[in-house]
């Protein structure tokens, strides 16, 4: 997988989330993602940003374009130093929240993106990458 | 800005969200809107969301939350104008908004709204013999 062009932003605040939706947004038009993709990209970004928000107080989020053959992509990265998860088995389940959402988050973000992984321990933060290819 | 206003037609009550919602404004129209239903007595709310880019599941929480509590204070709910990208994404996030009326646009919506008036009268009877 090669990177093409890459961007962070720090996350700290509620407002936040509107500029690295936006910034996301510029970037998945920049290579052509059609709209319903996008729209299943910036979702999955509000999710996990929330998340992120809401457990760790903020975080990190990466922005890189990337391809693999011919597919062009975006891929997020989303770190924070946070509590980190104890169950990743449950916290993947649809319904299953520690605080009082309706536990879709995670799940429901990765039906909506092409490739996602986690990893988090106890006591040792959280990071999730997310891929959406432009025909994905 | 954190408030999106609320306009007051007739027995409706009408917002349009023209911006990027984040959490802090989603909970905000939360409040103003039944704290104005219970002030003016209306009996319908219409949500226009056509300008809305995304809705993920903590939005759509509170529109589902609206139609419920509107719904207590004898108020019915409709979202109008849902992008269709939007409702794609929503089901496969899983969150397909049960219990929330919607329609395709304004002039629809407010079709509904006042259909479902006209069927549900006001209180000439009384309440006991409405099955909600």
């Amino acid at each position: 997988m090669i990177t093409l062009n890459r961007d962070r932003l720090l996350i700290h605040k509620d407002q936040d989330v509107v500029i690295l939706r936006n910034r996301v947004k510029e970037y998945a038009t920049k290579i052509g993602m059609g709209l319903v993709n996008q729209t299943k990209l910036i979702t999955g970004t509000s999710e996990l940003v929330r998340n992120m928000l809401r457990y760790a107080q903020g975080g990190e989020v990466l922005i890189e374009v990337v391809s693999r053959g011919r597919e062009n992509g975006i891929r997020l990265t989303f770190s924070d130093r946070g509590p980190g998860i104890a169950d990743l088995d449950k916290a993947m389940q649809d319904g299953f929240s520690t605080g009082r959402s309706l536990g879709l988050g995670l799940p429901g973000t990765k039906r909506l993106m092409s490739e996602f992984s986690i990893k988090s321990a106890p006591g040792e933060g959280t990071t999730v990458t997310v891929i959406k290819w432009k025909n994905g | 800005m954190d408030r999106i206003p609320i306009l007051k037609m007739g027995q409706f009550l009408l917002v349009t969200i023209q911006i990027d919602l984040y959490d802090r404004i989603a909970l905000n129209l939360e409040t103003d809107l039944v704290q104005m239903i219970h002030k003016t007595g209306a009996r319908g709310v219409l949500i226009d969301i056509s300008a809305v880019s995304i809705v993920d599941s903590f939005m759509g929480r509170i529109l589902g939350n609206i139609a419920t509590m509107s719904k207590i204070l004898d108020a019915e709910t409709v979202v109008v104008g849902m992008q269709p990208a939007v409702a794609i994404t929503l089901v496969e996030l899983g969150l397909p908004l049960n219990g929330v009326f919607t329609a395709l646009n304004v002039e629809r919506g407010m079709n509904l709204l006042q259909s479902r008036l006209a069927s549900n009268p006001d209180e000439e009877e009384d309440e006991d013999d409405n099955p909600e």
